[in-house]
């Protein structure tokens, strides 16, 4: 133990100053306690109590400032003293400190101070939810909540209060949205134009803005609406505010309107506002009925890109065209297979891109599970093994319950991909990789691992495994469309140019491979 | 529909982005303006608290809520607190008597007091000469003689331990407008003090002087200089770098000042005189109760209005927080533990030394001004954390959840904004914002002193019991 004490004389800090130095000066590491203190008679008394008042330290005055410190045998004394010395040297604040930055804590504090703002995005979990939505909706702000796990009374209450007050409220569950051409949440880089579309559908959406992209055309608004506001409960209440707010808004020449199918009642109240719309409504529910649209004088579209497609021919472009898929390819595919390779899994991150594939290969093979199948007899849970024809929507709440979405953290789908390829009977594998706003930041490059040793797995018990990705994005998005699908292409990945274009090589492989 | 649509479709997007700040970038990115909240579980995450808060928020009862809260905030905005005499508690306090002791926060047993608070009670029996010495008085106070009881529930606020006792001067505080009048003792001034938990004969001594001449003396000048304006000092206090709860050397020197020529007049001998003003001069501390007392009679004048939800009193005994909420009348209390208090202490201490947090002196908090107006007190930032733009963020959080600004008395440095003013529980709740409150530090031991100061917090638990307590009020 050493002691080291020094006498600044003429030197005045403040009482409150020296006990902050003094308590800093005592986390120093080496020192044992330190005392800095003005020279005052109660100071010097404390100082003789703890025995370390030295003649020097007494002869101190009150305008002198008293430096000690008591340190470990192994200190370096002067060092420690140097940065005691170094407490006592203020710096003046930073012109360009952050500290300024006002952080607001409620809707309602920030709604007060930014008056222009109008609209809030909720995302936190959905026991309050619900309440952060109606803080925004009472402070006349649009709303899209992107939590899901909102009692669905309470998306009710919200709609309902929305809709009186002229504002929208996307979501619950509401992952997508194109405000003003800004993606909001999950969203692609889409360029700007006159399409709208009002989706009940995060990964519908995407696809189908990105394919009026591809198309050369662009999107006007997007509005979202939760997955349950077409069911029986909801009533369709934003779809339908959404399908006027777009009929009425002169950047909007044509609408589109995605959804899985609604019930029953609320289609007919939906296919209703078509008649008022004053322009052309292209419909895509998917796996409904064409009927029920024509005869709304709507568009009826048989898949995400048949929507885009038509939307932009009535709208935009009437020469807008796609290319057919090659048969060749699947043929070729298919001359590759050994003969047990009969079957198709599918491994989605997006639900409707999982759905879209999942019903066009239910046109060819009722041997199709899942865990979003309609039919309870043929679903699957996140733990249950593959069978016949399987497609797993790992963005489902059985595989995202406590993580976050696959779209985010790809490793439930990876180490499924792995799984998949130890199975003789599978033929085809199908991913999809969704880009844009929100996702992960390379889900191309992030597979490739897994891809290779899926292929290794296969070809290691003399198999041929195809393995075919579609990727969900733009030229406009980073990464850009062209980079992953180049990866993916490397790595020996069949690349589909759409989620339709996926479903239907899914359903003609199957076809195909069961003929075999 | 389509006149808020159209008009969300023609402008900027500006967001308002609660819960996710991976957001904010993307949004960013795309030229949106984007505001993150920072944003905790209202209630603290519990369902229950949820539940009552948002029962308070039903439009119906919000509206009778924000009424009464108008005529709370109204009333502690208009109080007009003066400075009208001093007097012994025996003669001036309501319900004192020779062998009752008043303590800080809210009731509690002496075989439950903390430390400082028994220190500074058996001093006190000491001092009375109830207790020969130290032993006998503890002997006493646990024999079940004496009268323990809060100071807030006899007019009265205590700063730290806040044991009053019968000989003891104190303020005597009338608010002007409504009426009703509040008392404290006086600053003993140096640390080793009554009030911090010390008791050994230089504490006596000093109180046994303030009895017999400060406390007659400072009687005397007022009833020849007649009432201070103490809302009006307080202000001033204010415009000259005090916050008025940890830093009262602009305060003092304003008390001083007004007591001054009464004062010389006294018919005590000049010797006497100079004792004063020595005593004065030891510690800026002294117009530090002084505050409270005005602060107190303020706040009392805004309790009991039913349906408010405005707080009233924070008091703290050194092993629970105590909180008093206005639609809550009398003497509903709602406890829950005496949080530890973080900041510099003198040389030789350590945190592990540090008593909870003890006294009435957050009523200053409660009426707007010590930790609530740090942001007009840069000397003492180092209290705070070290930054005046710390500092300015405390009294702008406050702002968060109180319900209106004090016009009276303002903060030169915010553009001469109020001071934050009417705590509302339900704002409390729906930001997660605690109250921040500064307050010095007393040894965890009796009879040793205060040993530091800094700042602390409630625990959020007194506000959930408010907030369902008012709910059942409502329902």
């Amino acid at each position: 133990m050493s002691i080291t004490a020094v006498v600044k004389k003429n030197t005045y800090f403040d009482s409150v100053s020296l006990m902050s130095i003094s308590t800093r000066a005592n986390q120093l590491p080496g020192v044992e306690q330190a005392f800095v203190a003005m020279g005052t008679e109660m100071n010097k008394g404390v100082l003789s109590n703890l025995g370390l008042l030295t003649a020097d330290l007494g002869a101190a005055g009150t305008g002198d400032l008293v430096i000690v410190v008591e340190a470990g045998e192994e200190a370096d004394q002067a060092a420690l003293l140097a940065e005691v010395e170094e407490l006592l040297v203020q710096k003046a604040p930073g012109a360009s400190g952050g500290a300024d930055t006002v952080t607001y804590r409620t809707v309602d504090s920030a709604a007060r101070a930014i008056p222009e703002a109008n609209l809030a995005i909720v995302a936190v979990n959905g026991a309050y939810a619900g309440r952060e939505a109606r803080k925004a909706l009472e402070n006349g702000l649009h709303v899209m909540v992107f939590s899901d796990n909102v009692p669905i009374e309470e998306e009710v209450r919200l709609k309902q209060l929305a809709h009186s007050k002229g504002l929208f409220m996307m979501g619950p569950d509401c992952g997508t949205a194109i405000i003003n051409n800004v993606a909001l949440c999950f969203g692609n880089a889409v360029r700007p134009g006159t399409v709208g579309v009002v989706a009940a559908s995060g990964t519908g959406a995407q696809e189908v803005s990105v394919r009026i992209h591809a198309l050369g055309a662009g999107v006007s608004q997007l509005i979202g609406t939760g997955g349950r506001d077409l069911s029986e409960q909801v009533g369709g209440i934003m779809m339908i505010d959404g399908i006027r707010a777009l009929a009425d808004d002169p950047g909007t020449s044509v609408i589109v309107l995605v959804s899985k199918p609604p019930a029953p009642a609320v289609q007919d109240k939906v296919l209703a506002e078509i008649a008022g719309a004053g322009k052309p409504v292209v419909v895509y529910f998917v796996g409904g009925s064409e009927e029920a649209v024509t005869a709304a004088g709507g568009h009826f579209a048989a898949s995400t890109q048949d929507a885009a497609l038509q939307a932009v021919r009535l709208g935009v472009d009437v020469h807008a065209a796609v290319d057919e898929l090659a048969a060749k390819q699947v043929d070729e595919v298919c001359a590759r297979l050994a003969p047990e390779q009969r079957y198709v899994r599918g491994l989605f991150c997006g639900g409707t891109l999982c759905d879209e594939s999942m019903y066009a290969l239910l046109e060819v093979s009722d041997n199709v599970w899942s865990n979003i199948q309609k039919d309870p007899g043929r679903r699957l849970t996140a733990g249950s093994p593959s069978v016949g024809h399987t497609f797993l929507d790992f963005g489902d709440d059985d595989f995202t319950n406590g993580r976050p979405h696959p779209m985010i953290d790809p490793s439930l789908r990876l180490a499924r991909l792995v799984q998949e390829a130890e199975d003789p009977q599978v033929a085809v594998i199908l991913m999809d990789f969704v880009l844009g706003f929100g996702a992960h930041e390379d889900p191309v490059g992030v597979t490739l691992p897994a891809i290779a040793q899926a292929k290794k797995i296969a070809s290691d018990a003399g198999r041929d495994l195809e393995i075919v990705g579609y990727v969900l994005g733009t030229d406009l998005d980073t990464p850009a469309l062209a980079e992953q699908v180049a990866a993916l292409e490397a790595a020996g990945v069949t690349v589909t140019r759409s989620s339709t274009e996926t479903g239907h090589f899914a359903r003609e492989t199957a076809r195909k491979a069961h003929r075999a | 529909m389509s006149t808020q649509a159209t008009s969300l479709f023609t402008s900027d997007l500006s967001v308002v982005n609660v819960g996710l700040a991976m957001f904010d970038r993307d949004l960013t990115a795309q030229g949106a303006r984007v505001t993150t909240l920072d944003w905790t579980p209202p209630g603290g995450g519990s369902p229950e608290v949820l539940a009552a808060l948002e029962a308070l928020e039903d439009p119906r009862v919000a509206a009778r809520t924000d009424a009464a809260n108008a005529e709370a905030v109204d009333r502690i905005v208009g109080a007009r607190p003066m400075l009208v005499g001093f007097g012994r508690a025996i003669d001036v306090v309501p319900g004192m008597t020779p062998t009752t002791i008043l303590h800080a926060g809210p009731p509690i047993a002496w075989d439950r007091m903390a430390g400082a608070m028994k220190g500074a009670v058996t001093g006190a029996l000491v001092f009375e000469g109830l207790a020969r010495d130290l032993d006998d008085a503890e002997r006493l106070a646990a024999s079940g003689e004496i009268t323990f009881s809060p100071c807030h529930e006899h007019d009265c606020v205590g700063s730290m331990a806040g044991v009053t006792s019968a000989s003891m001067y104190m303020h005597i505080v009338r608010n002007e407008t409504h009426g009703n009048t509040a008392f404290t003792n006086l600053s003993e001034q140096m640390a080793k003090i009554l009030r911090m938990g010390a008791n050994d004969e230089s504490v006596i001594e000093r109180l046994v002087w303030m009895r017999d001449v400060l406390g007659p003396v400072l009687k005397e000048a007022m009833e020849i200089g007649g009432p201070v304006d103490l809302r009006l000092l307080l202000s001033q206090a204010l415009h000259m770098g005090d916050e008025c709860h940890n830093r009262n050397i602009a305060g003092t020197l304003l008390l001083t000042q007004a007591l001054t020529p009464a004062l010389l007049q006294t018919s005590f001998t000049t010797e006497q005189k100079k004792e004063v003003f020595d005593f004065i001069a030891g510690s800026d501390y002294f117009s530090g109760p002084t505050w409270l007392a005005m602060a107190k009679a303020a706040m009392d004048a805004a309790h009991g209005i039913e349906g408010s939800t405005i707080v009233t009193t924070m008091a703290r005994n050194g092993v629970e927080f105590g909180l008093r909420v206005s639609g809550l009348p009398g003497n509903q209390w709602l406890t829950g533990p005496a949080q530890p208090v973080i900041g510099p202490m003198f040389a030789g201490f350590k945190p592990e030394d540090a008593g909870l947090d003890i006294g009435d002196s957050a009523i200053s908090e409660t009426y707007g001004f010590g930790g609530f107006a740090m942001a007009t007190a840069p000397a003492i930032v180092a209290l705070v954390g070290g930054t005046v733009q710390e500092a300015v963020a405390f009294t702008r959080d406050m702002g968060e959840i109180t319900t209106t600004r004090n016009p009276n008395v303002t903060i030169p440095a915010l553009g001469f904004e109020g001071i934050p003013t009417g705590i509302d529980v339900r704002k409390v709740l729906a930001t997660g914002i605690l109250p921040v409150i500064n307050t010095a530090i007393a040894h965890k031991e009796a009879g040793i002193g205060m040993i530091g100061a800094g700042i602390t917090h409630p625990p959020a638990a007194v506000f959930e019991q408010a907030a369902r307590a008012l709910a059942r009020t409502v329902a």
